[in-house]
Formats: C-alpha cells, sequence, structure tokens
C-alpha cells in the first residue's frame, strides 16, 4: 500500500511541530558558566556572559500575557545588554500556561542554562510553581506580574514588580462602593487560579469592611478556567439582582462570562482585576465588554514616574503600539534585576538577593518601587475601562 | 428557584446539550463502521471553526458562504487524514489504528499552534444569530433555536443517509462485516472514506456552532467538547446515532442543572461529567440505547 510510506513522514512532521512549539522561543543553549563558577568571579575573572532566565506563558491559555511581558523584556534587553560590563545572555523559556511545566522551565533555566537571576512569570499560579524550585536552589525571581500575595509569602528569592492581590482588592471595593455606588454585588471566580481566588476573597473582605453589610454580597460562585459556558452559574447569580458582578478572572474566560452576561439581561457594571487587560477581551467580548471596569498596574496615559514617558516613546517606536500594563512590568522586572546586580556588584545569587531585597524608591516605568519585608513592590494601581473598542484611563489609586 | 428561572437554566441547558449532540453523532457514527475512537474528532472541530473564521477574516466570504465552504473543504481535510493516518492501518491490531488517532489528535493541535498561534481569536456571529429573544421569561439569543434547529436537521439527514440511501446501507452492512460486505461487490474503502468525510463535515458544522456559541477559538478549543461528545456518545450507546443524540442532550442539561441548583459544586462540572461517565460504564456498559449486541450505525 503506497500510502502506508505517508504515515511515517506524517508522524514525523507531528514530532517537529510539537518539539517547534515546545521550544519556539528559546535559543539554542550554549556552553554557559554554571552559577557557583559566575558567583566565584571576582574582579580577576569576569565571566564571558551572565545568565539571566525569562519563564513566561507563550503558548496556551495566557499566550497573550506572556507576550505582552517578553516585548517588554525584550525591549528593557535591548536598551541595557550588559551589567558591570559583561554581556548578558537572555535565556527565554515557555512555561506553556501550565503548573508542571512551570517548575519545569524554572529548573531547566537554573540546572542547565546555568541563570544567576530569573524574570517571570504572568500568572500567580505559575510563579508558585516556578517559585518553589528557585527558592530550592537559591537563584533571586523577580516577578513581573503575579499579584497573588502567596507567591512571595515565605520565600526569601522570589520578589515582584507589581502590587498584589489585597491591595486591589481593597481598590476596586472601594471604586464599586464610593464611586459607582454598589450596595450588593456578585462575586464569580475562577476556581482553578490561584490569583482568582485570592483577589475574590480579599475584594469580598475589603466590601464588607466598607459596607459593614455581610448580606451585601448577594451570590459567590465559581467556574473553572477554560470554560465557556457561565450561563448556569449566571442564572442563579443574576436572580439575586445584584448591581454589579466583580468577575476576577482573566481575559478569555472573563470576556465570554460578559457576553453571556448581557445577553441574559444584566445591565450593570462588571468588574475586574489586572487580568482583564488584553486586546483579546475587547475581540472577543465586543458590545459586552464595553463599560467593563477593572484595577491594573500602569496605562500610558497615567504618569506614574519620569520614567513612564521615554518607556512609552521607546516601546511605540520598537513595536509601533502603545505599551501594554504587562509589557511595562516586564520591562520593569528586568530593569530591577540590572539594578540589583549593579547595586551588588557581584554575580553572586545571594547577593542579588539582598540587593533586591534593599530596592529603595526604584523609578520604574509603572511607579516608584520599593520592596516591602516580603518582596512585594508597594505602588500605585491605575483604574481603566472599556469605551469605543478601547482601554480608557479613569483615574490611580495610590496605596 | 422560580419557574422562569428554572426555564432559563432548560435553554441554556439545551443549548449546549444541542452542541454536544452535534459533535456526538458524527463521533458515533465513525465508531459504528469501523470501531475506531477517533480521538481526532475534536480536533476536527476546532479545525472546522478556524476554517470558517478565515473565511470570513481573511478573504472576506460572506458568512453563508464561508460555512457551508469550511465544512466541504474539512469534509476533504477528514478524507485526507482517513486515507492517510487510518487506511493503511486497517489490517493490523485495533490498538494501532487508536493510537494513530491519538497521533493525528496531537499532530493537528501542534499544527494548530503553529499556523493559527496559541492567542485566541474572536469569532464573529453573523448579526442574525446576535439578537436576544425573550421567550416565557427566558432571555435566549437567536442562535440557540439555530443550534438546535441545524442539529436536529443534519441528526435528520444523517438518519435517511444511513438508513434510506444505497450508500448507508453500505454503511450499515459494513458495519456488520467489513469482508463480506467487500464479497459482496461493495467498494469498502470508498464507502468507510464517505463516512469519514460525512463524520469530519459534521464535526465542521459542530464547531463552527459551538464557535457562535462561544465566540472564542483557540487551537485547544475542540479538547473538552471532544471529551464531552464522546461522553455523550457513550451516555447513548456508542455507535447508535439516536443515542449520541439523546446522550448530548442530556450531558448538557445535566452539567447546566448541576450548577443551578447546587451553586458550590460550580467549579466541579467537568468532575461530574466523567463520574456520570464511570458510573455508566460500571452499570449500564452499552449505554441508554445500546443493546448487549449493539447494533451500529
Amino acid at each position: 500500500m503506497p500510502t502506508k510510506k505517508l504515515f511515517v513522514p506524517l508522524l514525523v512532521i507531528g514530532l517537529i511541530a510539537s518539539l517547534v512549539t515546545a521550544c519556539q522561543p528559546t535559543p539554542a543553549a550554549k556552553e554557559t558558566p554554571a552559577p557557583a563558577e559566575t558567583a566565584a568571579a571576582g574582579e580577576e575573572t569576569t565571566p564571558e556572559e551572565v545568565v539571566i532566565g525569562v519563564y513566561e506563558p507563550l503558548t496556551g491559555a495566557f499566550a497573550a500575557g506572556g507576550e505582552f511581558t517578553m516585548q517588554g523584556v525584550n525591549l528593557a534587553y535591548k536598551q541595557k545588554p550588559k551589567v558591570l560590563g559583561v554581556p548578558i545572555k537572555l535565556v527565554v523559556v515557555d512555561n506553556r500556561s501550565d503548573k508542571a511545566e512551570a517548575a519545569t522551565a524554572m529548573a531547566r533555566l537554573i540546572n542547565q542554562e546555568g541563570a544567576i537571576a530569573v524574570v517571570g512569570s504572568y500568572g500567580s499560579s505559575l510563579s508558585m510553581a516556578g517559585g518553589e524550585v528557585a527558592e530550592k536552589a537559591g537563584i533571586p525571581v523577580m516577578g513581573c506580574s503575579p499579584t497573588n500575595p502567596l507567591v512571595t509569602q515565605g520565600k526569601d528569592y522570589y520578589f515582584r514588580a507589581c502590587f498584589i492581590d489585597p491591595f486591589q482588592g481593597r481598590v476596586m471595593a472601594k471604586y464599586a462602593v464610593e464611586e459607582l455606588g454598589v450596595k450588593k454585588v456578585a462575586i464569580i471566580q475562577d476556581v482553578a487560579q490561584d490569583y482568582s481566588v485570592g483577589l475574590a476573597a480579599f475584594f469580598r473582605k475589603a466590601f464588607i469592611e466598607l459596607t459593614g453589610d455581610a448580606s451585601g454580597i448577594v451570590s459567590f460562585t465559581s467556574y473553572q478556567t477554560g470554560d465557556q459556558d457561565f450561563t448556569a452559574q449566571l442564572g442563579a447569580t443574576l436572580a439575586a439582582k445584584p448591581d454589579a458582578i466583580f468577575a476576577p478572572g482573566y481575559f478569555a474566560e472573563a470576556a465570554l462570562l460578559a457576553k453571556q452576561a448581557r445577553e441574559l439581561g444584566f445591565k450593570g457594571p462588571i468588574l475586574g482585576g489586572d487580568a482583564y487587560e488584553a486586546p483579546e477581551l475587547i475581540e472577543i467580548g465586543g458590545d459586552a465588554v464595553e463599560g467593563i471596569i477593572f484595577s491594573t498596574h500602569y496605562h500610558p496615559d497615567a504618569e506614574l514616574s519620569p520614567a513612564s514617558k521615554p518607556f512609552v516613546e521607546a516601546f511605540e517606536a520598537e513595536y509601533g503600539e502603545r505599551p501594554s500594563a504587562f509589557a511595562a512590568l516586564g520591562y520593569d522586572a528586568y530593569m530591577l534585576t540590572i539594578d540589583a546586580i549593579e547595586r551588588a556588584n557581584s554575580f553572586d545569587p545571594a547577593a542579588i538577593r539582598d540587593a533586591m531585597a534593599a530596592t529603595k524608591n526604584f523609578p520604574g516605568v509603572t511607579g516608584t518601587i520599593s520592596m516591602d519585608e516580603n518582596g512585594d513592590a508597594v505602588k500605585t494601581a491605575v483604574i481603566l475601562t472599556v469605551e469605543n473598542g478601547k482601554f480608557k484611563y479613569l483615574t490611580t489609586v495610590s496605596p | 428557584m422560580t419557574l422562569s428561572l428554572f426555564f432559563q437554566h432548560l435553554a441554556n441547558g439545551i443549548s449546549l446539550g444541542s452542541l454536544y449532540a452535534l459533535i456526538a453523532i458524527g463521533y458515533t457514527m465513525v465508531y459504528g463502521i469501523l470501531r475506531l475512537i477517533n480521538f481526532a474528532h475534536g480536533d476536527i472541530v476546532m479545525l472546522g471553526s478556524y476554517i470558517a473564521f478565515y473565511g470570513v477574516v481573511m478573504f472576506f466570504l460572506p458568512w453563508w458562504v464561508s460555512f457551508p465552504l469550511a465544512i466541504l473543504l474539512t469534509g476533504v481535510v477528514g478524507i485526507i487524514i482517513e486515507r492517510t493516518a487510518y487506511k493503511p492501518l486497517r489490517e493490523v491490531p485495533r490498538i494501532n489504528l487508536f493510537t494513530s488517532a491519538v497521533a493525528v489528535s496531537f499532530l493537528l493541535e501542534n499544527l494548530g499552534l503553529v499556523i493559527f498561534g496559541a492567542r485566541p481569536k474572536g469569532f464573529h456571529r453573523p448579526p442574525v444569530m446576535d439578537t436576544v429573544l425573550y421567550i416565557g421569561g427566558a432571555a435566549v439569543v437567536s442562535y440557540t433555536p439555530i443550534i438546535i434547529l441545524t442539529a436536529l436537521v443534519l441528526f435528520g439527514g444523517l438518519m435517511f443517509v444511513v438508513h434510506r440511501t444505497k450508500v448507508g446501507m453500505a454503511m450499515r452492512a459494513l458495519s456488520k462485516d467489513i469482508e463480506t460486505t467487500g464479497l459482496m461487490g461493495v467498494n469498502t474503502d470508498q464507502v468507510i472514506t464517505f463516512s469519514f468525510a460525512l463524520g469530519s463535515a459534521l464535526a465542521a458544522a459542530g464547531g463552527i456552532l459551538w464557535a457562535i456559541k462561544f465566540p472564542q477559538i483557540q487551537p485547544l478549543m475542540g479538547v473538552m467538547p471532544g471529551l464531552k461528545a464522546f461522553i455523550a456518545a457513550v451516555l447513548g450507546g456508542i455507535g447508535d446515532i439516536t443515542g449520541a443524540l439523546i446522550g448530548g442532550f442530556l450531558l448538557g442539561i445535566a452539567e447546566i442543572m448541576l450548577v443551578a441548583f447546587m451553586p458550590n459544586l460550580a467549579g466541579y462540572r467537568d468532575a461530574f461529567a466523567y463520574s456520570i461517565l464511570i458510573l455508566l460504564l460500571l452499570f449500564r456498559p452499552t449505554g441508554i440505547m445500546g443493546e448487549m449486541e449493539p447494533e451500529k450505525v
């Protein structure tokens, strides 16, 4: 049978295809100095290059978030390709939006590539999975946008360039109560995401504190990442007649959820968190996401620090579009890492860690960044809405 | 729970169930003939919706041209898959064929990631399917009746083909015994290829309707519907087309009702679907419509 011969090449193509997706953005591994050697390198033996690892979701459900972050990281790398006079080799590994893959990616960056510091990842669950590995290996990590408090809690080596969810939950609850006059709110969380569960809980707590009325939470339900049908949850939710829905999930589900909520006749505001920010939210959600309100880290219209404006100009020159919050955070996370290495004046991971922890008033593009005792950035949040198919800056909220 | 809320849930359940049903009938038909669990069926669903998407976005076809064209093209892809990955393996143990089906599934998913990109794309609903109707207090978007109607029409059409046409007769004969049917002068290869084309076309129709209901397409979108449709097919008695239709509706309604009556379990609805599968296999391995000697096709 002649077709029998076709089968083997077809399988080979399949194999290659899966390999391509697995390691697409990863440059070929080269001989790199192991962290121990790098660390030992004093003034007399400067290493030829140092490896900074990046792990981000470049495929899977969070691919959009990962891509944005990489725009920022790449721009920062282009502006600062050297640290302490030594060329940096940036090794990017795809964690495929998967917790198990995130741990593997981190292990690969540390053990195989010899990274002295790591930047990433979008997605709190992914960062928590990678954080365990980095903690054991004693390699400092600068998170770009994981906002769940557990990412850095009890971890000496994990830091982040972003604010955390207790703050974000309070910001949104305050906005809902004070600006929108919401008295009854329904919460729909993504039970598979630490980010969403955490943010939902912090919002709930803050909302009850502000209104003094626990019955103001009229409904609290869940869905799972990847769900596409929310009509069952929304049916029960809308029957409780909430003034607003707080649905702190990721953009892909949020867009469908908003669409279905509008189809079921809900007219009130839909609120969310920083994971709403992706063009897909508007592309998929269309008219349904108009007027959606969410908190995030950054908007090009908000001048958060002296570094903001030059960044927007450089970003537009590089990519021909305006930067998203995740690009800005990716940029900041890389720059914070370089800043820590420079202040440590050493390639020793432990020294870099100490320098990261001591970060004070760093002029990041997403605001002035200082690290608190947990390794979390203390900084402002911005509130955005969607108007005429575009994200629009509403206001800035300080801690 | 008020009556109107119950109707709302029922409408949501039927709407979801009709999608499961539509994908399940293609699944079960291929199984009925070849005894092959075509694991790539869900990925063919994905392919169908992407072709329809690009027809509209890239080639500026109106939806009523792009959608049937996508169904047709996906049917052709089904033929290619059958010819390259399944036909050469027809004489070898069935487990090889099954493995090949899994391979095709991964191949399509990864090709999708490379060619279409991993980021989800927004699928544009035709305006006629985007208005909200109120039927007896339940809000129903106009795509819902269209999906249900399409599922029933395609089901009727498939039943007609299988039971009233010559090729359908050959399909039924083939499901009993391929060799003997061949000896009777039926070109078995052609009939099998035809079944695959038909199955893939049904999958594409399911994919397009899926994308209309959930207007977000990505390369891994077929995995969950594929699994759910498989459960629906087993629920109804795998190999039985009517059973797949009933199984699909039952699964859709059951999933929605579980969340409606037990909102705390909302995060576990997939676990619920799989539990149904396990219980069913324990207590009634042949499914609702299946007999002990399951009648195939």
